[in-house]
């Protein structure tokens, strides 16, 4: 009963998104209140019976109702119970529901904060959202319902979720970066709502921004436990494969950063109006694609498409609808946008541009690398990969440029700046930076030679200590040196500035651990040692232990450094029980500055085992650098100034609003 | 021409040559880097080239791994059914690999036409076949039911 309840309930939904699509969009023209408020309660009621509908799903993984085909491919009885709720977005259909879930939820989180709006405007906003909910609950229901039973003849007992999904990672990470992906709806809800009202000025960029932002932080804080699941459970160490999958979040996230910085210029001063817009439906058509991507199979192949034309082909008319119908919408009303004001020289307007030609020329590179493959597949070109050779050459030189302007970020002025006055600024840091860069990484190697003097390293210390100490000496101008004033200065600034500094903490773990990364297969009998980084590696010997749904070996590795004993690492070979499927546990010993990582291989008979070892210095930076940045969106999204009384603000749409026609 | 059009101009002259040098790059980086899928029976027919970086798959023979007693050196043979290749790798291969299964391996050709393999990968899932390896499969087993009629 319970899942032809939650069939039911996904049906309700879907009608009351109808009604939130097209009654206050109506009414926003005829201006009927009363039809413009109807989407505000269609949001929250859509919002209860999806939740609904998610809770049924639920409790058909918790209590092992086989008779539903999505739970018989996707569970099993064995699997422990925080594994079972994880299950639910583990695959194509549930995970579209957890979509729709999470959209709904932003829906309502609209219709609760629009106080401030203007009705005709959050209407419209509404409306745009619940036109995309009928979108996914459409297809949730004609083409991948979650909810369809297996009859006559249920399973006994269920597959299995693939094990490298069974970790607390999996369970964090899809609905981390869910909504990061559909909290852009909203920003391109709110793009759409100005385009068909034509009133796009200050006032709509500074409601939009704590909404970008908010997804934002999700997005960054979703790819960053991507990062680190791939890292520790895939179990070779590596954290970024330039993988398909990882590339579709990474999208959306360099379109939303670009929108972040783009929209800050166009609410403070004016300008980059309708790029602002365009960057809007980017970021959500990329996040859009995004979702397809990994969900449709297409990524497996072309003909995975093919082989389910329903599925392929009502995605291939939403986005077009989306996409299509949002630029066109653009074309139609962008170009009469004209910026109020002008800039010059370099001023904070001109480096914000920079920001956003390095960040968009990063993300195009992306997606032609991404999409290629497909394109030759179709074309019949032959099978092909594009390597992260490609990614590398392209993602490295646009980055370091990004992080050299970033630099100047807190010195700039709107309007203009001079350059003199940047040089003046920057000339401390860089000689800081120089002798940094130069230096450290002769302490950083066990013996100095100009083989293990690394340039990579060189290069990579200079960017960071560039952007971080340039950070520090505006923090010390704008408190002029003391610590009082520190807490007059805005959330918006120290967002930026820990953002900032984040992205350098990020940078470096990638740049260090890229360049004093040690790696090594071996074949190891037990009592052998190997010297890996300053380490003495021990391999003592293997047994065999029973996890709840698996059997494993479990190797015994001590680790040395001269004579003090450092830690006794056991990673593990693990076999579950209901796939037969191996799986590589690799334990590692953490810390701030590097990582041992064991990983056991395969038994190569008399007792001796493949084994990898690595130290990886500084890799931890990498997440450590990701939740900065996090952190640093939250704190600008939390600026005070986005909760003022309402009372100024209708003054302001008034005074600021453009005229369109 | 005045001086704000003049401007203009150099804008757009800009933008034509940055993006015109983007896409040439992107194109060229496109070709270096990517990697071919070729069949065992490609290879055995000489169709690919010798010394560059590409990848090949098929079934793993049963019984064709070799390990090297002494390092992590090892060989195996994969079909699609009407060829076989020899592939060479030294490292750990992956969780799924089994003789039996589909694989992929990715490195160069050599002069024996053996690939030497930087990197071995097996499916990600007990269910999933590599879409390369499947249809090189089927398309072998089809060429063998023609060759079957054409000798008969």
């Amino acid at each position: 009963m319970t899942v032809e309840l939650g069939h039911i309930a996904l049906i309700f939904a879907l009608c009351l998104a109808v009604i939130q699509a097209i009654v206050p969009m109506i009414g926003s023209f005829s201006g009927h209140t009363n039809w413009m408020r109807v989407g505000h309660s269609m949001a929250a009621g859509q919002f209860v019976f999806v939740a609904l509908s998610f809770a049924c799903l639920t409790t058909a993984f918790i209590q092992d109702d086989f008779s539903v085909a999505y739970v018989a491919n996707n569970s099993n009885t064995l699997l422990p119970l925080q594994f079972k709720i994880s299950a639910v977005w583990g695959a194509h259909e549930g995970s579209l529901l957890l979509w729709a879930l999470i959209l709904s939820g932003w829906s309502t989180a609209v219709a609760l904060c629009s106080g401030k709006l203007p009705l005709v405007l959050s209407a419209r906003v509404l409306s745009v959202l619940g036109a995309i909910s009928v979108g996914f609950a459409l297809f949730l229901l004609l083409t991948s319902n979650p909810f369809e039973r297996i009859l006559p003849i249920p399973p006994v007992e269920g597959g299995d979720l693939n094990p490298l999904l069974q970790d607390f990672g999996l369970i964090v990470h899809p609905p981390m970066l869910y909504m990061g992906y559909v909290g852009f709806s909203v920003p391109f809800a709110f793009a759409i709502a100005a385009l068909i009202g034509g009133q796009f000025d200050s006032a709509w960029a500074r409601w939009s921004r704590p909404w970008i932002n908010v997804a934002w932080v999700f997005l960054t804080i979703g790819i960053s436990l991507g990062s680190w699941w791939a890292y520790y459970e895939l179990g070779w160490g590596g954290w970024w494969f330039w993988d398909p999958v990882e590339n579709a979040s990474f999208m959306p996230w360099l379109a939303g950063t670009a929108l972040m910085h783009s929209i800050s210029a166009t609410e403070k001063r004016g300008v980059f109006r309708s790029w602002t817009l365009l960057l809007a439906i980017l970021t959500f058509s990329l996040s859009l694609l995004g979702t397809f991507l990994v969900r449709s199979g297409v990524l497996t192949s072309v003909h995975a498409f093919a082989s389910d034309p329903e599925r392929g082909i009502f995605i291939l008319i939403f986005l077009s609808i989306v996409v299509g119908g949002s630029l066109l919408l653009f074309a139609l009303r962008g170009p009469t946008m004209r910026s109020a004001t002008s800039y010059s020289g370099w001023s904070r307007e001109t480096m914000l541009l920079i920001n956003n030609v390095f960040l968009v020329s990063s993300m195009a590179m992306i997606l032609i690398g991404t999409l290629y493959p497909l394109l030759a597949d179709v074309l019949d070109m032959g099978k092909i990969s594009v390597g992260p050779p490609y990614f590398n050459f392209f993602f490295v030189p646009l980055m370091s440029g990004l992080m050299v302007c970033l630099g100047f970020a807190g010195f700039t002025r709107w309007k203009s700046t001079e350059g003199r006055f940047l040089l003046r600024k920057g000339l401390v840091p860089s000689i800081v930076s120089l002798i940094m860069a130069l230096t450290l990484p002769m302490v950083m190697v066990e013996k100095l030679s100009w083989s293990t003097y690394s340039l990579t390293a060189v290069v990579i210390l200079l960017l960071v200590f560039w952007v971080v100490t340039m950070s520090l000496e505006d923090l010390w101008l704008k408190s002029r040196g003391k610590l009082s004033s520190l807490s007059g200065l805005s959330g918006s600034y120290w967002g930026m500035l820990i953002a900032h500094i984040g992205l350098a903490v990020c940078a470096l773990g990638v740049g260090l651990s890229t360049a004093y990364d040690v790696q090594k297969d071996l074949r190891m009998a037990p009592g052998d040692s190997t010297d890996l980084g300053g380490y003495q590696f021990q391999f003592i010997d293997v047994e065999r232990v029973e996890g709840p749904n698996f059997i494993a070996y479990r190797g015994n590795v001590e680790v040395r450094s001269g004579d003090v004993f450092v830690v006794s690492l056991s990673p593990e070979k693990r076999s579950y029980k209901s796939g037969g499927q191996v799986m590589t546990e690799a334990d590692i010993d953490g810390q701030l500055n590097r990582d041992l990582y064991v990983s056991l291989g395969e038994p190569l008979g008399d007792q001796a085992w493949a084994i990898r070892f690595q130290v990886k210095p500084f890799v931890r930076c990498i997440w450590l650098g990701g939740l900065l940045i996090g952190l640093g969106g939250l704190l600008a999204a939390l600026d005070k100034r986005y909760r003022r009384r309402r009372l100024k603000k209708s003054v302001n749409v008034k005074s600021e609003g453009l005229a369109f026609e | 021409m005045n001086n704000s059009r003049k401007q203009r101009l150099q804008v757009v002259l800009l933008v034509i040559v940055a993006g015109a040098l983007a896409s040439g790059l992107i194109i060229y980086m496109l070709g270096q880097n990517a990697n071919y899928f070729y069949t065992p029976s490609q290879i055995a027919r000489g169709e690919a080239p010798g010394g560059v970086f590409l990848r090949a798959g098929g079934m793993v023979v049963e019984g064709s791994l070799v390990r090297d007693m002494d390092s992590l050196a090892l060989e195996f043979k994969v079909t699609d059914g009407s060829a076989v290749l020899v592939v060479q790798h030294t490292g750990i291969l992956p969780d799924l690999f089994d003789e039996g299964e589909a694989a992929i391996a990715a490195g160069k050709i050599d002069k024996n036409l053996v690939l030497q393999a930087t990197e071995v990968l097996a499916k990600h899932d007990e269910n999933y076949m590599p879409p390369e390896v499947k249809e090189s499969m089927s398309e072998a087993y089809i060429n063998k039911r023609k060759n079957a009629a054409g000798t008969q």
